[in-house]
């Protein structure tokens, strides 16, 4: 007997059809992920599991749990069904735990709703909850004190409180570290087995579906692709679009070989502090290592990757290098000139130096056109193109990036997150800088786009010798377009190397963690030779 | 378009409308006094009938409507002009002393109760509409430095600014490129409110004599000509009272109107 069936699930908002004939059947006990792009509806199938749909939403279809219609069930009885018997965790810990009461208040609270028992027992409980998900802090604290590890763990112990038969999880490790994700990881396998529970993941992640799931679903545009087992899929894909996208989380780019030639940037000694709130009225400030005597140069035309953890420094380090915020003790030079040059920028460093971020939905100006926003480096040049040239000189960091002519007059919101990017690349790349900083600038793409974001950087390569310090938390993404890599925990550089030798012989216990944490993709075979 | 924007940029509309209308053509003169004619209740002659000098109140009422406007236009002005620079300069320069001090500043202007500073600066330098003007706009100076200020700070941390930095832009030049244009917004719902409260503000000043002075016409000291009068001739307070009411919730429902317009999240909302 089946525990979820979803049976010809079609969902409409406004008129619209978000999901097309969705079927999907979950066993007790079993482990079943939901993989696909951002927009392919694997979320949205989630919610419908537990009826919680966005408001004007028509759905078709039916779906049972235990034999119950969920669809066909009135919102009062469904409430006493979600959290006895479906469970839900979501993608950030930060926001699903209210910040002003205690974590074991919170989890009792889930008791309270369903179960007729005293406060005390219910909190009693809740602390055995807590200490079963693997936390071995008081259930007095608050949120706050408490890591984002830690606080996915929470949010889990509420969620399964009350035994329920499916946990649905959303998301669940993306916002984590490597190193934490796999812990978390651990704990969902773990509570499925002891709590023969179902467990319904949703994740983009398909190094974490091959690694947790007992059965797989495709997504694309709202409709499954393909079902099948995680052994059989792996090795016996059938649908284009599974192979397409396991395909590109595994890509590789192929880079020219480096040549290099002088220092660059060196990055001497530098020390960077920031003073915490007091203890108490009168009690001392303490200060916060951020950076902590981190030295190393970036020679022209070299790639170097930066890897660490959330909290390593490699923030406050982008800041410093980019000049926008001084260090305590150190030297940051980019060809002999340092960079911060305190409220007047100098403008020798601004002409050989870019960047590219992580979001590319606040990297832009909404209210500038295309146009405008590439061209905004091109006023530190000492003769910058006008007129024509400058028309000539956009066209080409758009032609560059693979846009076209006609989108230089468009606004922003019209593109997507990997045209944005591109259009980043364009802005970084118009003023033919010496040193990109890509900070993070593929995290936050799905992983076709990601794949053809790689490939541009790749054949910009390819072109005309280019430096760039690239800062990610994605191993496989940093081992594959750097030469050199280095990283770094908490404020320092523990490890760095020549890329491959670090990735293959790691030599910190620190680095070597890193690299046994994150999940890997096994060696996949194709039913159908990929073409 | 909410029913409140409609309703609210009708009433504002109406309003300006005769304000303009004022300076081409009003049924009476209002300098000519009609003893004769006094406190007549609305008739065909006098629309809104007339008071206790024989003047046609919708002709009092038209050029009235241009003493108010003028005035609390002015004195947003004033408040954009001044507040929102300060503002700009406050954010680009958050935390250092310059941006306390402008901040203190608007602390202290805050904690006086407006309309007594404002009576205090009319006494000392003389009732008249200018002053009145002056008044009113440095009570809007801390209110737009404050607002600018807060929505600023954020788009100080957004990446696009972050990389205008980079291209070595200087903080004025963010400023103006990139902050202010995405504040735009908000300044045009607040400007809305200030400009009613302004109206509300002139009101209250020339009610107890300090603001525009005879003969320019002022709903204000209609209402207070009218004091006397309520019981033998209602309308002529009821008129003015009525136009400031409907001026200010018009005003009012247009700026909630425009916010809710402007801001993504509660259209997302609602559709």
């Amino acid at each position: 007997m089946s525990l979820l069936n979803i049976r010809d699930l079609s969902l409409s908002i406004a008129g619209v059809e978000i999901l097309h004939n969705v079927s999907v059947d979950m066993q007790p006990g079993e482990i079943v992920a939901i993989t696909g792009e951002s927009g392919s509806g694997k979320s949205l199938t989630a919610l419908a599991a537990m009826a919680l749909l966005p408001r004007g939403a028509v759905a078709k279809g039916q779906i049972f749990l235990d034999k119950v219609d969920i669809l066909a069930t009135s919102e009062l009885e469904l409430c006493a069904i979600r959290g006895r018997k479906i469970g839900m965790v979501f993608q950030e810990p930060m926001t699903a735990l209210n910040p002003v009461k205690t974590i074991g208040s919170q989890v009792a609270e889930t008791i309270l709703i369903h179960e007729r028992i005293s406060k005390t027992e219910a909190n009693k409980r809740a602390a055995d909850m807590l200490r079963r998900v693997g936390l071995e802090v008081s259930p007095l604290r608050y949120p706050h004190e408490l890591s984002g590890g830690q606080r996915q763990r929470v949010v889990i112990a509420m969620a399964i409180v009350l035994r329920p038969k499916l946990l649905i999880a959303d998301e669940p490790t993306t916002a984590l570290d490597v190193t934490t994700q796999a812990r978390i990881l651990e704990l969902l396998k773990d509570l499925v087995v002891s709590f023969d529970m179902g467990l319904l993941i949703i994740t983009h992640d398909l190094a974490v579906v091959a690694e947790i799931a007992d059965k797989i679903v495709v997504m694309q545009n709202g409709q499954i692709v393909e079902t099948a087992k995680t052994e059989v899929l792996l090795y016996n894909m059938k649908h284009p679009y599974t192979r397409a996208l396991f395909n590109a989380s595994t890509h590789r780019v192929v880079m020219p070989d480096v040549i290099t030639s002088g220092t660059l940037l060196s990055v001497d000694s530098v020390v960077r502090t920031y003073s915490l709130p007091r203890n108490g009225i009168l009690g001392s400030r303490p200060n916060f290592n951020a950076l902590d005597n981190v030295s190393f140069n970036i020679s022209h035309g070299e790639r170097v990757g930066l890897v660490g953890e959330s909290g390593c420094g490699k923030s406050t380090l982008t800041r410093a290098i980019l000049g926008v915020e001084d260090v305590q003790s150190g030297w940051i030079k980019l060809d002999g000139e340092p960079v911060f040059s305190g409220k007047r920028p100098n403008i020798d460093v601004r002409r050989k130096m870019q960047v590219v971020f992580q979001d590319p939905y606040s990297s832009f100006n909404p209210r500038h056109r295309v146009d405008r926003l590439i061209a905004e480096p091109l006023h530190v040049l000492e003769n910058a193109p006008v007129g024509k040239l400058k028309d000539l000189a956009i066209l080409k960091a758009l032609d560059d990036v693979g846009l076209m002519a006609s989108d230089a007059k468009k606004f922003i919101h019209e593109f997507s997150g990997g045209q944005r990017q591109r259009i980043a690349i364009a802005r970084a790349l118009i003023i033919e800088p010496e040193l990109i900083i890509f900070d993070e600038a593929v995290s936050a793409l799905d992983v076709s786009v990601r794949a053809q974001v790689l490939d541009l950087i790749a054949e910009l390569c390819h072109k005309r010798p280019l430096a760039y310090l690239f800062i990610s938390h994605d191993l496989s993404v940093v081992r594959t377009v750097t030469d050199r890599v280095m990283i770094m925990r908490a404020g320092k550089i523990v490890e760095h190397g020549e890329t491959e030798k670090v990735f293959t012989n790691p030599q910190n216990a620190y680095t070597k963690t890193l690299i046994a944490a994150a999940p890997r993709l096994p060696e996949i075979t194709y039913a159908i030779e990929p073409v | 378009m909410s029913r409140g924007l409609a309703i609210g940029t009708f009433l504002t509309l109406v309003f300006v409308g005769l304000a303009c209308l004022s300076f081409l053509w009003i049924p009476y003169d209002i300098e000519t006094l009609e003893i004769s004619n006094k406190l007549k209740t609305p008739n065909a002659q006098n629309w809104l009938g007339t008071d206790h000098f024989g003047r046609d109140i919708f002709s009092m009422i038209m050029m009235g409507a241009r003493t108010s406007i003028a005035v609390a236009l002015l004195a947003v002005g004033i408040g954009i002009i001044i507040g929102v620079p300060l503002g700009l300069f406050s954010a680009a320069r958050q935390g250092s002393f310059l941006d306390e001090l402008t901040m203190r500043g608007n602390d202290l202007i805050f904690a006086f109760p407006s309309l007594v500073i404002a009576i205090l600066i009319t006494a000392v330098f003389g009732a008249s509409a200018v002053n009145a003007i002056i008044a009113i706009g440095i009570f809007n100076i801390p209110v737009f430095a404050r607002l600018t200020r807060a929505a600023a700070l954020p788009l100080w941390e957004r990446d696009f600014v972050m990389s205008a930095r980079v291209c070595g832009k200087s903080d004025a030049r963010i400023s103006i490129e990139h902050i202010l244009p995405n504040i735009t917004n908000l300044m045009i719902v607040q400007g809305t409110i200030q400009f009613s409260l302004g109206i509300l503000a002139e009101a209250s000043l020339s009610y107890i004599g300090l603001g525009a002075q005879p003969p320019t016409a002022s709903w204000g000291r209609m209402l207070a000509d009218a004091q006397t009068l309520v019981s033998i001739a209602p309308h002529t307070a009821l008129v003015p009272g009525l136009t400031i009411l409907l001026t200010v919730l018009g005003l009012n429902l247009m700026g909630d109107g425009l916010r809710d317009l402007f801001d993504p999240r509660i259209r997302v909302g609602r559709a």
